[in-house]
Formats: C-alpha cells, structure tokens, sequence
C-alpha cells in the first residue's frame, strides 16, 4: 500500500465524508445565522439581508480574478457594501428602499457579468446560487466555525446596545449608547455571516436562513433571548433536514434548507406553537 | 444653580439643516437643574428636532449643543416602532438602556400608575398606556436630564393631571432638569419655569404668563390661546379640581374652546406656584 494512503487512513476522521462536511458546516452556519437572523426581521432589514447576499457573486469573481479565497472575497466585498449603503443612505438623496434596491440587483448583474467574462475559468454557477453540498472543504468548515465563533461573541458583546437601538434608535442615541457605531458593525457582521454561508445556501437564498427560522421562533420564544436560541436550534434543524433531502432527492442544497425552514415555519403557526409559548412565558413570569 | 457649570444641556444658536432646508435655527436654549423648559409651538416648527439637538442625536448644522460631562439623561420619545416579531414585555422595555432591580421597575411603573403592566407585551400597549411605560422607564433612570417628547399623548384626562403633576414632582425630588414638548397649551404651562414658542426660529421665550402676553405668541396661535394659558394658570391654582371641571378646561386645542372658558380664569396666584417650585 502507498505510504501515503496508509498515512491518510491513519488521519480517516468523519470529515473525510463530503455530507458529514456539510452538516457539520451548515449546522455551523444555522447557529450564527439564527440570532442574527433576529435582529434583521426586528429591524426590517430583510431587503438588506439580500442586497449583501447578492454581492457575493461579484465577491466570488473577484476571487477567481485575484486567485484569492473565495470567501474572504465574498466577506470583503459585502462589508464594502455594508459601509457604501450607510453612507447612501446618511446622504438623503434616494429613499433606501431604492438604494437597496439598485445596490442589489446591481451587484448581482455585476457579478454575474463578470463570470460571464472570465471564460478561462469554469464556474458551478448553479452551485453559486443556489448551494453545493459536495463543494464543501474542511478549510471551508474551519472558516465557518472561526467566522462564526468571532460573529456571535461581538454580537453577545454588542447585544444590550443593539437591541436598545432596534426598540428605538432615538432613544438609544439621546441615552448616549451610540448607535449608529452599532448598527455598522451589526451590518459588518451579517456580511461576515453571508460569506461563511455561500457554499451551503447560495447567493440567492442566504437571506432565507437568516429570516425563516426567525420567523418560525417568534411564535415560540417570549422573550429575545429566547427567540435567538429557538432561531439557531430551528435553523440546525432545517439544514440537517434540508441537506439529508438534498442528498436523497438530488436537490439543490440551498432550496431543500429552505424548503425544510418553511415547513419548519409552517408548523410554528399550528395552535401548539402558542402553547409552547405559554409554558416559556410562565417559566419567565416565575423567574421573576 | 443657575450657575453655567451647572447647566445640565446648552443650544447656541443652533439649528439642523435638511436636504436644503432648515428644520430649525438660531435657537439658544439652558436647561438648569430643577428647571422645567416647555418647547411649544406649531407643527413642523422645530420641537422635536430641538430636543434631539439637545439630546445628541442630531447634530447642529450651525452653531454648537453642549451636554454636561457624565450626563445621565431620560428620553421619550414621540413614538416607538417596534416590529410584531419582537417578544418585549414592558419588564423588559423598562430595563432597555439600565440595569433595573424588579422593585424598581414596580415602583417606576406605580409612580406612573402603570404598575398592572409591568408583564405586558409593549406592542398591545394602548397610546396612553405606552406613554406611562415610556415616563416609567425614564425616570427609574434617575436622569439629571428629563426630555419628553408630547408626554401625555393619548393619555386620559385624568391621567394627563396626574402625570404633570408626577413631572413637577420629579423635577422638585430629584431636581433634575426637564426639556418638555407639548401641544396641549393648557395643561403644559403648569410646572414650566420657561417657555419656548418655536416656528423655525425662537419665536418668542419667558415665563408661562409673558408668553401669555406676547404679540408674536398670539400671532402664531391667534388672540385666543392667550385664554387657554389663562386657564391653565387657573387650573395650576387649583389643582384638585373635581372631574368635571377639569375635563371642561382640557379642550384639546385652545382656539376652539378657550372662550367658554373665561370664566374660569380668574385666579392668578402664580407667583406663589413659582416661589414654591424655585424651593
């Protein structure tokens, strides 16, 4: 036997298996993805959920055209979105709705008009869009979970400010907490999260991952801090459910999650929902 | 107290420009400790952009705003929008920006006679009920800087006394400074020590009973209004009106009702109620 097949066998851990890889990174990512996912439907932040999304093609050409990491491309290039649509938006000039709005879809042409140029290179675009399971590395998996470690403790740090100015940003501001600084780095931090979920969910749906299971756990959380746990532990659940049919289906990736988190949202609004949340409401009004 | 160390938030000639236009200019405004200032005046004339101005959170296009050092402030605001999906019981509202102890949060929510709320969800608040938690969440604060954006919006009569006269009772106990918005020309010259009548500019500024007399005031708010400051310096005397009367004196807008008001406008003992509050 080829000594370095004997060395390989030596190093076999679970990761050698590509949907192992995928569960582990998807799970990785529905765990990030649900506390944040949080603060952009409390925020009405979905629209800018996607126009982050979006950018990741262009992100990903990038990469192709620099030859560097296709996620750190794709985590620089939301973060300079982020950074451009607060100044637009401090500017008055567009409503931001309309800034989203040709932000967005701007990006997304740019990207894709990009691919289209760099004939040298073939691309899964596909894949891009709307997830590949197979494509995932362990380098990928190492990134998810550094990226999604740094995410969650800024937003733990961040957590008390943020949420104060997601009740009410004047009133944060005139009680001196800031938020404008806030609020960039919880945009900085979504972009983070839309890189470390490309390969899993596809540019075109990382937004759903975000807001589904937020969704879904607004029925059953009485509390934010609840709601945030519920999202991450419904968001693991639509993933593993979403890749294990991806797999026996032969679908893609990324619609099967989604598929899986709507179903997911779906059984949320059925009358036990609102019964869950009563026991989690009374468990509170105890505590205190 | 009056001195200019003490001064708790200062506006120099200050004003905020928007897209072209000026919300407001050329104001100068001094909040001092135990010093109630009421900003009045029409729609759109400026007064909440002042307050934020004098808040901090919006930046003067011209001229300067200056806050103490170490200012711990109470803010409420005109309105809050919080979405459906987020689950914020009126416990948790009330610890938003401050560690609360639940006895505080209780005796927060007494002093604003909110206290059967404190395990509501905020989103299912009533208009008035809302401005009770609001007040009861700044001021469990222990601001040295109260501003109140249109405090008793929505509130009921009974409840807009009530909840004037907790203001003047704040600002007498803990002897912080107060920077008010109101609409309601009757109720809000009450407590005021100065008023500031805003339509893009300082219009005019004095004492509740100056205002009362001055021509540009009048001009803004038409010959009438000054009858509803009559009436409220009657109601001021008076302050446990029965009920009735006091809803009678309470027509939301002056214009309409001030002339079957006269009179009740009689008494005029307020040097007395600004002895007692400069106590």
């Amino acid at each position: 036997m080829h000594p370095a097949t004997i060395a390989r066998m030596g190093r076999h851990d679970m990761l050698d298996d590509f949907f192992t890889r995928a569960l582990v990174a998807g799970i990785g990512v529905a765990i990030v993805a649900g506390p944040l996912g949080c603060f952009v439907i409390w925020r009405r932040m979905a629209y800018f959920g996607d126009t982050l999304s979006h950018s990741a093609l262009l992100g990903v050409s990038l990469a192709l055209l620099l030859q560097v990491n296709a996620t750190l491309a794709v985590g620089a290039v939301s973060m300079l979105l982020a950074i451009l649509l607060v100044i637009l938006q401090r500017k008055n000039t567009l409503s931001s709705d309309a800034i989203l709005g040709l932000l967005s879809h701007s990006a997304l042409a740019l990207g894709l008009v990009c691919l289209a140029f760099m004939t040298w290179v073939r691309v899964d675009l596909l894949g891009l869009l709307f997830g590949d399971i197979l494509s995932v590395t362990k380098l990928d998996i190492a990134m998810i979970f550094a990226g999604g470690s740094f995410v969650l403790a800024v937003l733990i740090s961040i957590w008390r400010k943020l949420f104060a100015a997601t009740v009410s940003p004047d009133l944060a501001a005139g009680e001196g907490l800031n938020p404008d600084r806030t609020e960039l780095i919880f945009m900085l931090l979504t972009a983070v999260v839309i890189a470390i979920s490309l390969k899993i969910i596809g540019a075109l749906l990382i937004t759903a991952l975000l807001i589904i299971p937020a969704a879904a756990a607004r029925r059953l959380s009485a509390t934010p801090e609840q709601m945030a746990v519920m999202s991450a532990l419904l968001g693991a659940v639509a993933v593993v459910s979403g890749l294990y049919a991806s797999l026996n289906y032969d679908t893609p990736s990324g619609p099967s999650i989604v598929v899986a988190a709507m179903v997911l949202f779906v059984i949320s609004l059925a009358p036990g929902g609102r019964f869950v949340r009563s026991l989690l409401v009374k468990r509170q009004g105890d505590q205190s | 107290m009056n001195d200019s160390n003490a001064t708790l938030v200062q506006l120099d000639r200050a004003g905020v420009r928007a897209g072209g236009d000026w919300l407001v200019r050329g104001v100068d405004l001094t909040v001092s400790p135990g010093e109630i200032v009421t900003l009045i005046g029409p729609n759109g004339s400026g007064k909440s952009t002042t307050a934020k101005m004098a808040l901090g959170i919006l930046r003067p296009s011209e001229g300067t705003a200056r806050r103490g050092p170490n200012l711990t402030v109470g803010y409420v605001p005109q309105k809050l929008a919080i979405d459906w999906t987020l689950p914020l019981t009126v416990h948790r509202f009330l610890r938003l920006t401050n560690p609360l102890t639940d006895a505080e949060c209780r005796e927060a929510l007494e002093r604003t006679g909110a206290e059967s709320l404190l395990h509501s969800e905020v989103r299912t608040l009533s208009g008035g009920e809302l401005q009770r938690v609001m007040l009861a969440r700044a001021i469990a604060r222990k601001p040295d800087l109260l501003v109140l954006d249109e405090p008793v919006q929505g509130v009921d009569y009974s409840g807009e006394i009530a909840i004037y006269d907790l203001i003047s009772e704040i600002r007498n106990t803990q002897g912080c400074g107060i920077l008010m918005i109101s609409h309601d020309l009757h109720v809000v010259m009450a407590a005021a020590d100065q008023v500031i009548c805003l339509n893009g500019h300082v219009c005019c500024r004095g004492t509740p009973s100056e205002i009362g007399q001055n021509d540009a005031y009048h001009a803004l708010f038409g010959t009438r209004a000054g009858a509803g400051l009559a009436v409220y310096e009657h109601r001021h005397d008076h302050e446990h009106l029965p009920d009735g009367q006091v809803r009678h004196a309470d027509g939301s807008i002056c214009s309409s009702c001030s002339g079957e008001h006269h009179d009740h406008a009689s008494g005029d003992d307020r040097a007395d109620g600004k002895a007692r509050h400069a106590g």
